[in-house]
């Protein structure tokens, strides 16, 4: 994406610019704002103590915290601090960090949910310890009386403790029987609930065997991976409710007597809308007076700025960059081109959810395998003792038995493991069952610009130029907000060069920017404008006098670790595919530069939404990296996607992993943890059958004490959580 | 065995001590950044005097 310094720049994220909106909405006026900053480099304590101290030292910062778990830093600032200012000084300090929208950060910091899950395991710990060491002495030997002493205890800790801890597992069994279908929380409900029960009508009749250990130690266990996945799913937001936020609710429209601001639902085609530099298009429809530059790439992709004139066709959406103009409605609101590719990803994000998890695919089976087993059990220790008794003990120890424990710990445990490796080399995963679609992914689809270009154009050949030519091209560009003037400053002013004093420093929008130097016009802006030939490269040109133009050209340069990762995928034998919006030569070029072969030019959004399905339709798994609106569609309709962290937030949303660097490298370093950790998966699952397999036959002969049991259900449960902790 | 009706009692008396520590602490958020935490108590920034 391109980055405007000026304040009044269109914002990368649109729902900053609602931010402000909403806090007036509000009511009470805050003295101070609290801004968020991701500092995906940060790793010690020297990071943590540069960072702060960089940012105490600015004017307006009151205070600053960084959270080195969450890479990022929470500054409490004055109303008129700039994130953009805060950004530049930390990057100045030699950290890289980008602007995090608080609004929707908001949402996810206070994890009210994440904060209730820790309480009921910390209160199931508890109880836990506490039965199991009652436990233990009736396991070493107490008798009569002590022995019931220490059961009537156990219930009075172990019965509340379950009731409270083991909340999240009834609700969602009873949810699921309330559906008619079976979930592993149904298992788990009756497994609690049979121990439980069977247990206090065993110590009240002063029976040997009660399970209270075994119910509080299965809510633990089940607890600690519920806890887990939750933490790894954090993250997930929906893309389709974000993407209204970009939406522009109100416009300005040209009535009679003048400008007046409407809600754009109120707007009709043939309505003219006044939009004034700095703003996004609020509808779609023909540029009708005026002529600006617009940043197109929330549509296209394609991020340098395109001239618009009277004539051409604008959309919401786009950013207005340097002219005031006016526009005539062809479509508002719900008919947008925006709103169509919003529904598309609500379209394609319903679709996605049919994937089934290995860990659903294995609850399937094993739900109603337990209950089979339990049930034969029962029925055949009841035809064989006729003892009710006796036959729903032993039921209650095949369920304790075949406790999913180890299964309910198999996959968040490696998922938490790997999202955490991952995490400290540079890449957030937002979706449960991400890592476990990449494993399968053999096709590989990228997006150019933005993506495996940086996205912002650099200046070549600044060297070249005279010392004089260099002083007012600096001067120029300086006057400009235009991405193309504020890259060539950012170079000249790189290579020492101080700016010439220009007088009558004017901006024409659409054109460039002209001035005074030593009585001779000067001129800084499009060939056609300056007098020149245009050249096929994206470039500006410069004029002095009736001197000779110099035209200074412009490249996209390849992101950090572009080819490495093309190499890596190819060598991994993955198909890869460049899919870009832009001209075809300039994707031809730049695809034999990172080393692909397979290329589409010219693709619209729906063209590349169609690609996927098509790839998909074919039998191929399809991991789509892109950073545009114009990907987000692509994006949501691939098996797996990544966008970089400059991508827009609607591409991030849409994404299930987001690269937290600048660089491409944890791309493989993910495909490559994403096998690792579906083997894992699958050793689990292993792992916890041999288990059932050893232990069941144990407790349908009546030989499952409790002592076995504990041993069975916490040995299972370790073994597979030290096997996932083998990723890290 | 008359001691267990002292020791029981006092066990989980401290059990649920750590139990209300535990839940003020998260309250407190002390669990947010744990590895920024364990890094933080290297820096020498306040070894004179807290701000």
């Amino acid at each position: 994406m391109t980055a405007l310094a000026d304040p009044a720049r269109p914002s990368a994220c649109p729902a900053c610019d609602v931010g402000p909106l909403a806090e007036q909405v509000a009511g009470a006026a805050p003295t101070q704002a609290r801004l968020m900053i991701a500092l995906p480099g940060i790793h010690c304590a020297g990071c943590i103590s540069g960072v702060e101290r960089a940012l105490h030292a600015l004017p307006g910062v009151r205070d600053a915290r960084v959270n080195l778990t969450l890479r990022r830093v929470a500054v409490e600032a004055d109303l008129d601090v700039d994130t953009n200012t805060l950004c530049h000084a930390l990057s100045d300090a030699g950290y890289e960090a980008h602007e995090l929208d608080p609004g929707v950060l908001a949402a996810t910091e206070i994890d009210a949910t994440g904060r209730a899950l820790l309480m009921r395991l910390a209160v199931a710990v508890f109880a836990m310890m506490n039965v199991m060491l009652l436990s233990v002495a009736v396991w070493s030997g107490a008798e009569g009386v002590t022995r019931d002493m220490m059961h009537w205890i156990s219930a009075a800790i172990a019965i509340p403790a379950v009731i409270f801890t083991g909340q999240p597992f009834y609700v969602s069994a009873f949810a699921a029987l309330k559906a008619r279908r079976l979930n592993m929380d149904v298992p788990i409900t009756l497994a609690i609930a049979l121990a439980v029960g069977t247990s206090l009508y065993e110590t009240m009749l002063s029976g040997e065997h009660a399970y209270f250990d075994a119910a509080i130690a299965l809510c633990t266990f089940l607890l600690a991976g519920r806890y887990l996945d939750h933490r790894t799913r954090a993250n997930a937001r929906s893309a389709a409710q974000e993407l209204a936020a970009l939406e522009v609710p109100r416009a300005l429209q040209i009535t009679g007597q003048g400008t007046q601001s409407v809600s754009i639902a109120d707007l009709r085609p043939g309505d003219l809308v006044r939009v004034l530099p700095g703003g996004r298009i609020p509808v779609d429809g023909v540029l009708r007076d005026g002529s600006t530059e617009l940043d197109r790439s929330i549509m296209t992709g394609e991020t340098l700025p395109a001239a618009a004139m009277p004539g051409d066709s604008v959309h919401a959406g786009e950013a207005n960059l340097t002219g005031a103009i006016t526009v005539e409605v062809q479509a508002a609101g719900r008919d947008t081109e925006l709103a169509r590719i919003a529904d598309l990803i609500a379209v394609a994000e319903a679709g996605r959810n049919n994937y089934t998890s290995l860990a659903d695919a294995a609850a399937k089976l094993y739900a109603p395998g337990v209950h089979i087993i339990a049930a034969l059990a029962a029925v055949g220790w009841f035809l064989a003792t006729m003892d009710l008794r006796v036959a729903l003990n032993i039921a209650a120890a095949v369920l304790i038995i075949t406790c999913p424990c180890a299964l309910g710990l198999a996959v968040p445990a490696v998922t938490t493991a790997a999202s955490a490796r991952l995490f400290r080399k540079g890449l957030l995963i937002k979706s449960g069952t991400a890592l476990e679609r990449l494993a399968q992914v053999d096709t590989v689809v990228f997006d150019k610009t933005g993506t495996l270009t940086d996205g912002a154009p650099t200046a070549l050949g600044l060297q070249e130029l005279s010392e004089a030519e260099r002083g007012v091209a600096l001067a120029l560009a300086q006057g400009s907000a235009h991405p193309l003037a504020l890259s060539m400053a950012r170079g000249l002013a790189e290579l020492g060069v101080h700016p010439v004093a220009l007088d009558a420093v004017k901006e024409h929008p659409g054109f460039g920017v002209e001035g005074q130097w030593r009585g001779q016009t000067v001129r800084l802006g499009r060939a056609g404008w300056v007098g020149a030939e245009a050249l096929a490269t994206t470039a500006t040109y410069l004029k002095i006098g009736d001197g000779a133009v110099q035209a200074i050209a412009f490249d996209d340069a390849i992101r950090t670790g572009a080819e490495a990762l093309v190499a890596g995928l190819k060598a991994q034998g993955k198909r890869v595919i460049l899919l870009s919006g832009d001209v075809e030569a300039a994707v031809s070029a730049f695809a034999a530069r990172v080393g692909i072969t397979e290329v589409m030019a010219e693709a619209r959004p729906e063209a590349k939404a169609e690609v996927i399905m098509a790839l998909r339709d074919s039998g191929e798994t399809v991991l789509m990296v892109g950073d545009g609106m114009n990907d987000t569609a692509a994006l949501t309709a691939a098996d797996v996607s990544i966008s970089p962290a400059s991508a827009l937030e609607a591409a991030r949303a849409a994404s299930d992993m987001v690269l937290t660097g600048g660089s491409l490298a944890p791309i493989l370093d993910a495909m490559a943890t994403s096998v690792a950790a579906r083997k894992r998966i699958k050793e689990n699952f292993t792992i916890a059958s041999v288990y059932n397999l050893l232990a069941v036959p144990l407790a349908v002969a009546g030989l499952c004490s409790p002592l076995i049991a504990a041993l069975a259900m916490s040995s299972s449960s370790l073994t597979v959580s030290l096997n996932a902790l083998r990723l890290r | 065995m008359e001691v267990l009706g002292l020791l029981i009692p006092v066990s989980l008396a401290l059990g649920a001590l750590g139990l209300v520590a535990f839940w003020w602490l998260l309250k407190k958020g002390q669990f947010d950044d744990p590895e920024g935490d364990a890094h933080r108590i290297l820096r020498d920034d306040y070894d004179d005097k807290p701000k």
